[in-house]
């Protein structure tokens, strides 16, 4: 394995950066759209469950479908890089905009009404008191997209483009271990490395959560 | 689009490739690789809630098992054992575990405590108070989990006929390489069809098997 | 000074909360709205802050109709206080406290100052300013709760049943302090709770509502004790108000008696207890022309030779109450009123 990847470590490190590239620009991306919908699920309570369905039956769909599928709908070649960044984002925002949602409904009414009651008008109330507070559940769902969001690039390499999934194909082809071998381990631990630093981020931001129970 | 593959006739038969019988195949597999899965991975996930040894396990369990990459864990199980249906539904097994085991921890850690105490303080022995009170319980949770991994499943069959397997990823695959896209687009529109009825009858299994006074009031 | 003019809410789908109710709440005086659950004291309250809109009718502060107000600027003005304190568990001790203020237009450096000062007011050291609420107890979040509402120092606060979910002895407590509290800062404020007895204790005025949204009376709590205006209101004041309306009345009127001889005194003339066959019988307290009646009830009740002891400043006694003397002048004091 270290032969391979001396003999082959520019084709690897490309491949880490398509990698990271394809996988982080949709978690991204999709977070950003998310939040919206997410707060327009709560905003109109009506809206919540057809939201629920549609992001649960995009959620559903299998990856290769749809990266296949889009270049009907977005008029893209098949190649395109943009058809796995497309799928990726949808299957974020379909995953975010009900964590988003749900983590923002978990926020004690209690303590939006004393929000509101201290003369706080709606759009602040939401950045200063709703959202921080429904942020652990968010974070949490972001990790989930995050990891899933680095195994599923992979499959891109079946249509040409997938980061380290080209070294899944490539040692496939060529009945030769090391670079699957490769491609998984820097694969998992890429998703490792992503889950570590939203974890990190999560502890910097949230303080609160992490202080011990209260003495009743 | 062109959906010319997808309403042709010819393709509906039952002959070996049409569209039922990629059907068929393909459900196969998911089945194959749920049933081996849930054999193993709930009473695992059981024993570790009931008892609360080994959580360390299933806690992790759903994050390693979604970090793995399935088009890797394929080809790697292919090319150490040869092509064939073993390796691949070993993989897919692989992949099926951890959300089952994750979610049977989580249903059961997840319960009142209250209510086992309750169990145990009218006379149930050890297994009643599993089998009566806290698997029943934990049913929402659990069918979440295994939802997740008959979806899991479906999608990597699909993927798995780039190693040689059967199931509706032959459209897929077999119209891409010799440049069909009418296939490729029928297989993808039946699998994504599969997919989505799939989870919609398990989510109504899900309704019929859970008891009413645990669902969510809202 | 809060007025209710002639409000009515009747919710969508029917339920009337509030029925046709008028009420001055009192500048500078604390008013309890009491009632059984669903009798529309919360709903009332709500409307001041304009949390809740009234279906007719018109919620006046000192004069002004409140619904040709900006809500967010109305509600900064008044202090809110509710169970649980609703505390926002993202931001510590301090900051929560500093919030109105900074909503104001006050800097967080500002607020923060402040906001200590605020704390020590409400009984809290400086060390907890910087923990999260889910540190604290609840007795302690409420005190939070109630130096949050503070904070901006708004001439109104609102209550909704702000000691309920504290344990009785921690009660206690906060009571005492917020009445001290109230001394001081002389707020006008409305609270609801469902406990009588806190509003006979807390309220300058207290309003008993009943079912259906209605006011059954308004009064002191002295009023409501000796005169309920019906069945309802005397059932809910309870069977016993007849001895704990003694509580507003003085014992200074009160005629005592020489010191009997068996009552035995230290060189100073304080009470040391009772003569008895095994030595001294402890008195089980004494009382002061500044105590109440109840209180001098309570120890000739309870006293082993059923007589009260009165003592002065000093603490020396300087005069006894047997029990049949007390039922004798409150029979006459009834008879007189």
């Amino acid at each position: 394995m270290i032969t391979y990847l001396s003999n082959n470590s520019e084709t690897v490190l490309a491949a880490l950066r398509q990698h990271i590239t394809l996988a982080l620009i949709p978690v991204l991306l999709g977070f950003l759209i998310a939040l919206p919908i997410g707060y327009l699920g709560v905003r109109f309570p009506w809206l919540y469950h057809p939201l629920v369905n549609v992001a649960g039956v995009l959620y559903s769909i299998p990856s290769l479908a749809l990266f296949v599928f889009l270049p009907v709908v977005l008029g893209t070649k098949i190649l395109s890089p943009l058809n796995i960044v497309v799928a990726l984002t949808i299957y974020t925002v379909a995953l975010m905009a009900r964590t988003v949602a749900d983590g923002l409904r978990s926020v004690d009414r209690l303590i939006t009404e004393s929000a509101t009651a201290m003369g706080y008008r709606r759009v602040r109330r939401l950045f200063d008191v709703e959202l921080p507070v429904a942020l652990p559940v968010i974070l949490a769902g972001l990790r989930v997209a995050t990891v899933s969001n680095i195994s599923l690039v992979s499959v891109g390499a079946l249509i040409g483009i997938g980061g380290l999934g080209q070294l899944f194909t490539r040692g496939f082809q060529l009945f030769y271990i090391e670079p699957i071998l490769v491609g998984i381990i820097l694969s998992v631990l890429l998703a490792g490395i992503a889950d570590l630093i939203i974890v990190l981020i999560q502890r910097a931001v949230t303080p609160w959560t992490r202080v011990q129970g209260g003495r009743a | 689009m062109n959906l010319d593959y997808l309403f042709d006739a010819a393709h509906w038969d039952f002959s070996t490739g049409s569209i039922p019988q990629l059907i068929v195949s393909h459900l196969w597999y998911v089945f194959l690789a749920l049933l081996i899965g849930l054999v193993i991975a709930l009473p695992v996930g059981l024993y570790i809630g009931h008892t609360g040894r080994g959580s360390f396990i299933a806690i992790n369990a759903g994050n390693a098992g979604r970090s793995l990459p399935t088009l890797g864990l394929l080809m790697l199980m292919v090319t150490l054992l040869g092509l064939g249906l073993l390796p691949v539904l070993i993989a897919l097994t692989v992949l099926v575990i951890p959300p089952i085991l994750t979610s049977a921890y989580a249903g059961l850690r997840t319960l009142d405590p209250g209510v086992v105490d309750a169990a145990k303080g009218v006379g149930m022995r050890p297994m009643q108070v599993l089998f009566r009170v806290e698997l029943p319980m934990a049913l929402p949770v659990l069918m979440s989990g295994f939802r997740s991994a008959a979806l899991q499943v479906v999608a990597t069959a699909t993927v798995a006929a780039a190693v040689g397997l059967g199931g509706l990823g032959r459209l897929l695959i077999d119209g891409l390489a010799v440049n069909d896209y009418s296939r490729v687009l029928a297989g993808a529109i039946v699998v994504a069809v599969l997919a989505v009825l799939l989870d919609l009858v398990l989510a109504l299994a899900q309704r019929w098997i859970v008891s009413p006074g645990l669902r969510a009031s809202k | 000074m809060i007025t209710f003019d002639d409000v009515v809410k009747v919710y969508p789908g029917g339920s009337t909360a509030v029925d046709h109710v008028s009420l001055e709440l009192p500048t500078g005086k604390m008013t309890v709205l009491v009632g059984p659950s669903g009798c529309g004291k919360t709903t009332s309250l709500r409307m001041i802050n304009r949390m809740i809109s009234p279906t007719s009718g018109r919620v006046l502060i000192d004069g002004k109709d409140i619904a040709d107000q900006d809500e967010a600027l109305l509600r900064r003005g008044i202090g809110y206080v509710i169970q649980h304190a609703g505390l926002f568990p993202h931001r510590t001790v301090l900051d929560n406290v500093a919030t109105v203020p900074v909503l104001l237009g006050k800097t967080r450096r500002e607020a923060r100052t402040a906001a200590l000062g605020l704390l020590e007011r409400v009984g809290l050291t400086e060390e907890f300013a910087k923990r999260y609420p889910a540190q604290l107890s609840g007795g302690q979040q409420q005190r939070v709760g109630v130096a949050r509402a503070l904070a901006a120092d708004p001439p109104i606060m609102l209550m909704d049943e702000p000691f309920s979910a504290v344990d009785p002895v921690v009660r206690e407590g906060l009571h005492r302090e917020f009445l001290r509290l109230q001394q001081d800062l002389g707020k006008t404020i409305a609270m609801v709770t469902h406990d009588i007895d806190e509003a006979i204790k807390l309220g300058d005025v207290v309003a008993i509502f009943r079912q259906g949204g209605k006011l059954a009376q308004v009064g002191t709590p002295q009023e409501l004790l000796t005169a309920p205006a019906d069945d309802f209101v005397a059932e809910f004041v309870g069977r016993d108000r007849g001895i704990r309306s003694l509580s507003f009345d003085s014992a200074a009127e009160l005629p005592v008696g020489e010191l009997p001889a068996d009552l035995v005194l230290d060189e100073a003339g304080r009470p040391l207890g009772w003569k008895s066959a095994g030595g001294v019988t402890p008195t089980g307290g004494t009382f002061t022309t500044s105590d109440s009646l109840r209180l001098v009830t309570d120890l000739a009740i309870s006293s082993p030779v059923g007589t009260a002891v009165r003592v002065n400043a000093e603490g020396a006694a300087d005069g006894v109450v047997r029990h049949h003397d007390l039922a004798d002048y409150l029979a006459t004091r009834r008879a007189a009123s």
